[in-house]
């Protein structure tokens, strides 16, 4: 019997009667981060790392029951034993050992190697299995070192106040708007946030994230000068009615989708600089071999293009479905359009 | 290079053409003569003779970046261009990108390959590859493959030209007409403020009508205006200069020895003379389907066989230049009456000079009296020769007399009406106000989503491209394909559907469950033996979703055979 099973609420262990990242209502959930696809309302109560606390419990709100645990300290549910380790994600961000007699199982959840401020960076963890996701799963995925990538963003935000344009830099707003904001350098000009990411940074600030000086874009008047600042929104807010304020405005997206340019023409941004919480190609392949497992479950993403590599590489390498329905037909439905989606995508 | 790929970036970065003129005007002012007549040679749509095969760099890219055939094909389709594709794989070498100016890249590293035998071409390229940074590599390849395409028209080029040169863009646009060669020399004389311009072979920049929305009254005065049939055949300038005959298309291409009929009556048109017009299969008086014309234009060599089977006729509408003069700033009306003498004197010179060697062109006696008969009717015209045709304006007292004889526009194998402002000049390009098309309504036709496959480009990784099939009895054969009319919006819509409703795959095909209905439009429907369903549309798109109707309710081929008995009766 296989450590983790997989039901139509998710991945179950039934040696400590427990699920992971489970998108329906279950009894007990253990969380790997708080983006949305991975922690559902409606359990009775979860397990998460602690270090992510507030954040995730603004995501479940006031009412739900959690646990929180450190990295690395691990308890005992029924037979199986249980930690969490860094993820590198997002603030809080975790991968879930989970060890039943001897046979150790990882998983992963969503992650990166690359360095961020916001988080604790990625853990090997030896194990036996390892599920993985494979959200940029081919090849042309490839990262520059993301202070080059900041580098660019700093340049941008230059640039366009010598133009006397405001800057807009869309990106997910739970975790990549977060990274931007501590990464990018504050003294170039003013900080403005949407409404979305201000509430999202407020619990990151509660985790202990040090984060620049951060304005409300709606308590500033109607009559503002924009040239000189710089605006972090949601991706959603591309096309809307809320951009109109800011007159002149150079739009930027960051996000890792932006390395191809059909689709950052698609969501009709000035720039797209390429920044993602996920890995890329190259550390997706280190990350596996760092592990040391035999066995690889390839989830949410490149899934088919990923399990043919690691087959072809010595592993033995299986899809584990996720909650997208095309996906049960072997199909990459999440990753097709994966910009047009908007902000669910690159959690 | 390094420059010329910010340019790229620039122009593939924003979607506000004030931005671009900008990028654009920055570049020309920067760099130098020969480089910026490269530039504007390969943004204008110009490419070079591909320099190596696009496979041999496929396979190369796949050897460098150490991965197999099928990884690399997924990238493809992930990314849609083969040139970004190759400049996301390959490795790149630490430390600064090596540069030189887009001429020296041009002209003493991307030409010289062609000499070279392959493993030199393979290790030149591969140092190029991994020297350049990610977008100057991606154009790189897109030179080398000839297929170099931004998301910028001529016209914007020309615009950001005259912005830095103070060159008016018209007369670039005019300098910029016919075949010329990208040198510093060239790029010199075209910002030059005095190029005693006038080469033989250049054509004027085409005048080009807008499609007329709303009602016709809305353009005033029925008496204003000008109405032709709207023929739908290659439209086309005509120029005899120096005793020699030029025939250009609407895309600028020199048609040269593709209409022998056209060029041996062109001899008898004085010097300095260019027409305008439409180039149409016609034969035994009769306008042939467009269908005809493609063959024709496809067909590798004009054989006896094809010319017999598809003369053509030039249906002229305009006269551009007389005797050396250009009268484009003329009014219509006058240059109408030049243009009817000029017909006029072509037929006379015509009848008394007959050389033999032209007997294969001539008219027999039914096509004779066939085209006199024609002359006097309502649709027809005046008739120079049987190739050189001047078809009548039609007469209307009002715009109601036009909308009625608009309904018969297929009968006379028209596409519509022109209106033409009488007073208007011939302008360049497609500026609105003086001249609308005024198209038919398309045949409609309800049809079921049954293949798709992804797009290119923007659409990259996105189903975009579909086949349409209607019934035959109770099997639902394909009959179109038809790849624009959706928005965003939709197109993403129906891509979720094809990817939760597959059926089979083919490489990049997919069948998918037959459960959407499209109303699709076209400009005409014939028969065709090359088609599974033995009939060929022209100018498919998509309409709309038919939310409302079930597959049942599809178009069988019967009801279009039925369009198609009407369309030929």
């Amino acid at each position: 019997m296989p450590i983790l099973q997989e039901t139509p609420s998710g991945l179950y262990c039934e040696a400590g009667d427990f699920f992971v990242d489970p998108w329906r209502p279950v009894r007990r959930a253990v969380v790997t981060h708080a983006h949305s696809d991975h922690a559902r309302s409606g359990c009775e109560s979860y397990l998460a790392a602690r270090s992510g606390a507030a954040i995730l419990q603004m995501r479940l709100g006031p009412h739900a029951r959690i646990s929180f645990v450190e990295y690395g300290q691990s308890l005992m549910i029924r037979a199986a034993r249980v930690s969490l380790h860094p993820a590198g994600h997002m603030t809080g961000s975790a991968q879930v050992r989970i060890e039943v007699d001897g046979e150790v199982c990882v998983v992963s959840g969503d992650y990166k190697l690359q360095p961020d401020p916001t988080c604790t960076p990625f853990e090997p963890v030896r194990c036996h299995t390892f599920i993985t996701e494979s959200t940029f799963g081919l090849p042309l995925y490839r990262w520059e070192h993301p202070q080059v990538v900041m580098q660019e963003v700093n340049a941008w935000w230059l640039d366009n106040q010598r133009r006397g344009a405001a800057s807009l830099l869309l990106g997910y707003t739970v975790g990549k708007a977060q990274r931007l904001l501590a990464s990018v350098d504050a003294s170039i000009g003013p900080i403005y946030a949407h409404g979305a990411v201000i509430s999202a940074c407020r619990a990151y600030r509660a985790c202990g994230v040090a984060l620049p000086e951060i304005r409300s874009v709606m308590d500033t008047p109607t009559k503002f000068d924009w040239s000189q600042a710089l605006i972090v929104a949601p991706p959603s807010a591309m096309g809307t009615t809320w951009l109109r304020r800011f007159g002149d405005v150079s739009t930027a997206m960051a996000s890792g989708w932006m390395r191809v340019r059909g689709i950052r023409r698609r969501r009709a941004v000035d720039r797209g600089f390429v920044l993602s919480d996920h890995v890329d190609w190259s550390d997706l392949m280190k990350a596996i071999s760092e592990t040391g497992a035999e066995h690889i479950w390839v989830t949410h993403g490149y899934t088919q293009q990923v399990v043919r590599t690691l087959q072809t590489r010595g592993f033995s390498a299986r899809t584990v479905a996720t909650q997208f329905k095309g996906e049960a037909a072997g199909e990459e439905a999440e990753v097709s359009d994966p910009a047009a989606v908007d902000d669910t995508n690159e959690p | 290079m390094q420059r010329f790929a910010r340019l790229f970036a620039q122009l593939d970065q924003t979607n506000k053409t004030s931005e671009k003129i900008r990028a654009l005007s920055e570049y020309f002012r920067d760099v130098d003569p020969a480089s910026a007549a490269w530039a504007l040679y390969f943004l204008s749509g110009h490419k070079l003779q591909r320099v190596v095969p696009s496979g041999l760099l496929r396979q190369w890219a796949i050897e460098v970046a150490d991965i197999q055939q099928w990884l690399f094909d997924e990238c493809y389709e992930a990314v849609g261009d083969l040139a970004e594709t190759i400049s996301l794989i390959v490795p790149r070498s630490e430390g600064r990108p090596v540069d030189g100016t887009l001429v020296q890249w041009v002209e003493q590293r991307l030409m010289p390959l062609r000499q070279l035998t392959v493993s030199e071409q393979r290790q030149r390229i591969l140092t190029s590859w991994q020297t350049l940074d990610q977008v100057a590599c991606l154009v790189f390849v897109k030179l080398l493959t000839g297929s170099f395409r931004v998301g910028v028209s001529q016209k914007l080029v020309v615009r950001g030209i005259a912005n830095a040169s103070g060159i008016d863009a018209e007369v670039l646009a005019h300098r910029l007409m016919g075949n010329w060669q990208p040198s510093a020399a060239f790029y010199q004389a075209l910002v030059h403020p005095d190029a005693g311009d006038a080469m033989l072979s250049r054509p004027y920049p085409f005048f080009l009508a807008n499609p007329l929305e709303g009602t016709p009254s809305d353009l005033g005065d029925v008496s204003l205006w000008q109405a032709e049939w709207k023929w739908d055949g290659i439209r086309a300038q005509l120029i005899r200069r120096g005793a020699q005959t030029f025939i250009w298309s609407r895309g600028e291409e020199l048609m040269q020895d593709r209409f022998p009929e056209l060029e041996s009556l062109a001899q008898y048109l004085p010097d300095g003379t260019i027409l305008d017009g439409e180039i149409i299969g016609r034969r035994d008086g009769i306008i042939l389907p467009f269908a005809h014309m493609q063959r024709r234009i496809g067909s590798k060599q004009l054989t006896r066989k094809i010319l017999q089977e598809v003369p053509v006729a030039y249906l002229v509408f305009d006269l551009l230049e007389w005797q050396g003069n250009d009268l484009r700033a003329e009014p219509l009306s006058t240059r109408r009456s030049q243009l009817e003498q000029v017909m006029a004197e072509l037929s006379r010179t015509r009848a008394a000079i007959q050389p033999d060697h032209e007997k294969q062109w001539q008219l027999s006696e039914h096509d004779l009296s066939d085209t006199q008969d024609r002359a006097q009717g309502r649709a027809g015209g005046t008739s120079a020769t049987m190739h050189f045709l001047l078809p009548d304006t039609l007469k209307a007292g009002s715009w109601e007399e036009l909308i009625a004889l608009r309904s018969r526009s297929r009968d006379e194998h028209a596409e519509g009406l022109m209106l033409k402002r009488l007073n208007s000049p011939y302008r360049v390009g497609r500026p609105r106000g003086d001249w609308w098309k005024w198209k038919i309504e398309p045949y409609t036709v309800d049809a079921v989503l049954i293949y798709a496959q992804r797009g290119h480009g923007k659409r990259a990784s996105l189903y975009t491209d579909y086949t349409f099939g209607v019934w035959d009895g109770d099997v639902l054969v394909p009959f179109a394909k038809a790849y624009s009319g959706l928005t965003d919006q939709e197109i993403a819509q129906v891509d979720r559907f094809i990817r939760q409703h597959t059926l089979e795959r083919f490489g990049p095909v997919r069948s998918v469950q037959p459960e959407l209905v499209f109303e699709l439009a076209f400009e005409n429907i014939q028969l065709s033996s090359r088609h599974k369903s033995g009939i060929a549309v022209r100018f498919p798109r998509i309409l709309r979703q038919r939310e409302d109707k079930p597959i049942s309710q599809a178009d069988s081929l019967a009801t279009i055979r039925a369009m198609l008995g009407a369309a030929s009766s």
